[in-house]
């Protein structure tokens, strides 16, 4: 009985711990900023990726690594996908991958107003990252090439 | 120490100038000699009446890229009437974007009835002077090749019937009335510029 118990405690944990998040969707940048500022307790990693993004694609897997593995940060995924594609690909997409990072689509098209507001240096191309730690922002437009050079990067980025 | 002293100096302006790369509105682009799908050379000098060009850096192989093509299209057949010539550039190195060598460049713009050039940055000289980081990056220049703006087509990729507002043809308009865009800077998502590793 004790055992039962102890299994039924650990399948709990686990399929929590493992579960896939479901897609947020927000129209706007603002309700993106509102959810930035709400959720700052530990710093926030976002990635701005697209299915349609192969370099952004091939980096996705080392964010999840970073979510799963540095427990000192949150990674939030903000697709940038077109809106007719949300259905036919990025919800297929995120089901297979089961990512336990928190996938996020922005539907905003408006870019000239809402790019600057992430940084003012972002031209727009993507993949591109923001770290936010309380007040300050790191900000980079470009990709990694594995999971240690990202990792390296967060870790000094929130220890500054 | 002396020429130390200034090698250092010239080490750190030389890095301050590539940190700030690429063209800002009012700075003069530099012509090129580039390599149309057709064979032939072509350079921003041939067109001894223009009155200004769009040379927009574009690709076969971004979603971004392809979603703007028929507008591109349009806009080639619309102001090549009144003067202004536009050139198309693939920027990315088909090692690292197979999808954009110059021989699957000939099959799009056939595919697509280009009526512009679109020609190959070979080697990648181009696209850094320029300081596009993207495709489709839009710069539009006077007829003295004065940047005169830079940024997207338009604000809205997805549907060319819901854009709202015209950020390239509004700065044509304004060039065409002798004056200077009101807006001469636009932001938008694209696709990275594909160097090889």
């Amino acid at each position: 009985m004790r055992y039962f118990r102890f299994i039924l405690i650990l399948v709990l944990f686990s399929s929590f711990s493992v579960k896939a998040q479901d897609l947020i969707t927000f129209k706007t940048y603002d309700e993106l900023a509102t959810y930035i500022k709400q959720n700052n307790s530990k710093p926030l990693v976002i990635n701005f990726w697209a299915t349609w993004c192969a370099p952004c694609v091939k980096e996705l897997p080392y964010f999840e690594k970073l979510n799963q593995e540095n427990k000192n940060v949150k990674v939030v995924l903000v697709s940038l996908d077109f809106e007719k594609q949300v259905e036919s690909k990025l919800i297929p997409f995120l089901k297979k991958k089961k990512y336990t990072s928190t996938p996020i689509y922005l539907a905003d098209k408006d870019y000239n107003t809402w790019l600057p507001k992430i940084d003012k240096n972002w031209s727009g191309s993507i993949p591109a990252t923001v770290i936010f730690n309380q007040d300050k922002k790191i900000f980079v437009e470009q990709d990694f090439s594995s999971f240690e050079e990202l990792n390296t990067f967060v870790n000094q980025s929130i220890t500054k | 120490m002396k020429k130390f002293g200034i090698l250092t100096l010239l080490t750190v302006i030389l890095m301050s100038f590539t940190s700030i790369s690429g063209y800002q509105p009012g700075d003069k682009a530099t012509d090129f000699k580039l390599k149309s799908v057709d064979g032939k050379m072509y350079s921003m000098s041939d067109y001894k009446d223009a009155k200004g060009f769009i040379v927009v850096f574009t690709c076969n192989h971004c979603p971004f890229a392809v979603k703007y093509e028929d507008r591109v299209i349009e806009l080639a057949k619309k102001y090549k009437s009144k003067g202004y010539i536009l050139l198309a550039i693939n920027p990315n190195d088909p090692a690292a974007a197979p999808d954009d060598s110059y021989e699957l460049m000939k099959v799009r713009a056939k595919e697509k009835g280009f009526t512009f050039p679109y020609l190959f940055d070979e080697g990648q000289k181009i696209y850094p002077q320029y300081g596009a980081t993207k495709t489709p990056h839009v710069f539009l220049l006077d007829k003295n090749l004065i940047v005169k703006y830079i940024g997207a087509i338009d604000d809205n990729v997805e549907d060319a019937s819901a854009v709202k507002v015209k950020f390239l043809e509004n700065a044509i308009a304004s060039l065409e009335k002798g004056q200077e865009p009101e807006v001469p800077l636009t932001k938008a998502i694209g696709c990275t510029i594909k160097v090889k590793k």
